[in-house]
């Protein structure tokens, strides 16, 4: 027995201690460097010029503002268009399931940098090919890259495309985990398919799609590729700037470690607080 | 029962009014990348509205290596993303086995650490990863710095556990009472069994790793060891570029993804579904 102890923690050992140095100290480093001015020699501990300075800095409130406006908006239209998507490739009618899966799902394995350089082509205002068709169906060209309420719009589109698929695919997966019986005495009842979905399906898948909130609530809190490359750097002028474009900017732009510190610990407080919510929320109904 | 079968074709017909529009959507940017990376500079900035491919690939592909050394960021993310994948399938699964079919001091703490990982920001890490990667081993620029760091994964353990937990112990014990040691049992047993867990693992590590931007970006600015999405992210933005390069270059790095997704589309699927249904 004593043995089989030891064996167990040989095959943990070499994790363990990547999981150490990469990321548990990590954590307790940027931790401790949130409350220390970094841009002296050598650090000391100055919260006000981390917190204390996060708490008054108007692009901190922009990038938190930008963020949650995205938040806000995207997660609920790409969760419900992931629950159609979900709904309609699991219909037994469908033909080509293969062709509609791989539709959806593409966007998910593109990387980041080529597809918000695709996106950036595209809408770009004067010969990009969304314009051209928005004025080919009489509609005017929209400055996707100097009006923030369009740049906004862009990003969110954007982020939808890709991970929209993503989510559709677990959602699936749950609805395929549904057993067939449990529609059977609905059925017999006569009772609509609408009228079925919103009774039997949806509370039943909903754990699922709150996973799927969680999930992407957190994946859109630190967007940060999207508005750096496809709507430069957050412009116009920080319109687009989000909590993880300003992370970047002041800490790996400006070098300024601990304030980029004390920005990452307000977001993780935020993702927790989320993701309680969310637990709380889907809990509630059981 | 006619008017059975007709109300099955009308609901089959709306579905694909719905879904086959919405596919044509969600293809367009792809289709758009390639139409971009067919075309000369001349034809993207052009008012004109062009749908399909042209015939200037090759060119742009010329135009990219003219800008960025592309072909070898490209060998470069090959070597790392599957140097990386080997590795971490190899370290996640001896941690899941440790996890799965041993009791030991401390093991419900290990499990409740790397579950509280998951939620947690990647930027609250990235900082002193960085601090330490390139100032305090003074790592910047290496394979090493590029691959290591990113190795401690929480869903592949998680994945690679549940994947051994539901084995038969029967089968570990009969080979214990033989006598065979418990890395043998790990190695000639457990891990073959294992097999379409570690392939499915393997995909979703892969692309991460192929497409991974933000570490690279912070870790690697010298062009020997630049990857792919670095080296095409750098060009965008710039103010004198060739954008049909550019569009060869996103061809590039993404039809190799592609090519596997298609090939291997029922493990993609599974690695991403497992980590959502339990």
């Amino acid at each position: 027995m004593h043995l089989r102890y030891r064996a167990a923690y040989g095959f943990l050992a070499p994790y363990l201690l990547i999981f150490a140095v990469f990321w548990i100290w990590p954590i307790i480093s940027s931790f401790i460097m949130s409350f220390q001015n970094t841009r002296v020699n050598p650090w000391v501990f100055n919260p006000g010029a981390t917190w204390g300075r996060l708490f008054i800095d108007p692009a901190f409130y922009n990038a938190l503002k930008n963020t949650m406006i995205i938040l806000v908006i995207q997660v609920p239209v790409m969760i419900t268009l992931a629950t159609i998507m979900a709904v309609l490739l699991n219909s037994p009618l469908l033909k080509a399931k293969g062709l509609f899966r791989f539709a959806f799902f593409a966007p998910v394995v593109v990387g980041e940098v080529a597809y918000a350089a695709v996106f950036r082509l595209m809408f770009n205002l004067d010969f990009g090919i969304i314009n051209k068709l928005l004025l080919s169906i009489g509609i005017p060209a929209v400055s996707w890259f100097s009006e923030t309420p369009a740049a906004m719009s862009l990003l969110i589109i954007a982020v939808t495309w890709r991970w929209a698929g993503y989510n559709a695919i677990i959602i699936l997966s749950g609805l395929q985990s549904i057993p067939e019986d449990v529609y059977e005495a609905a059925t017999l009842d006569r009772v609509s398919k609408v009228k079925q979905f919103i009774h039997i399906t949806l509370p039943l898948l909903k754990p699922i799609i709150v996973f799927c909130v969680v999930l992407s609530i957190i994946g859109s809190m630190q967007l940060f590729i999207e508005p750096m490359l496809i709507t430069n750097r957050g412009g116009p002028g920080g319109g687009t700037e989000t909590l993880g474009l300003f992370l970047y900017r002041q800490g790996f732009a400006s070098s300024n470690f601990g304030y980029a510190s004390s920005i990452a610990y307000t977001m993780a407080v935020l993702a927790i607080l989320i993701s309680l919510l969310n637990m709380w929320i889907g809990r509630e109904a059981k | 029962m006619k008017s059975q079968s007709r109300s099955t074709l009308i609901r089959s017909l709306s579905l694909h009014a719905v879904l086959i529009p919405l596919a044509l959507i969600w293809l367009f940017p792809l289709w758009m990348m390639i139409v971009f990376a067919t075309m000369p500079d001349s034809g993207i900035f052009n008012p004109q509205i062009v749908l399909l491919p042209s015939t200037h690939f090759i060119e742009n592909v010329a135009n990219l290596q003219a800008d960025t050394d592309f072909i070898h960021a490209l060998m470069i993310s090959f070597g790392v993303a599957l140097t990386y994948t080997i590795l971490s399938v190899l370290l996640t699964s001896m941690a899941g086995w440790a996890l799965a079919r041993y009791n030991f001091v401390g093991k419900s703490l290990v499990v409740a650490v790397i579950l509280g990982t998951i939620t947690l920001p990647y930027f609250v890490v990235v900082i002193p990863q960085f601090i330490m990667v390139a100032r305090e081993f003074k790592l910047a620029n290496t394979w090493i710095a590029l691959i290591v760091p990113p190795l401690f994964n929480s869903l592949g353990v998680l994945f690679m556990r549940q994947a051994f937990s539901m084995m038969p112990a029967d089968l570990f014990d009969a080979a214990r009472v033989e006598g065979v040691s418990e890395w043998q049992i790990f190695l000639r047993i457990a891990l073959p069994l294992a097999r379409p867990t570690m392939a499915a693992l393997a995909i979703i590590l892969f692309l991460a790793s192929w497409n991974n931007y933000l570490w690279p970006l912070l870790i690697s600015s010298k062009p020997s060891v630049m990857t792919a999405p670095v080296a095409l992210g750098s060009l965008v933005g710039l103010a004198k570029v060739s954008w049909g390069g550019i569009m060869a270059g996103a061809v590039l790095l993404t039809a190799p993804i592609i090519v596997i997704f298609i090939l291997l589309q029922r493990h993609f699927i599974a690695g991403i579904s497992a980590g959502a249904v339990k």
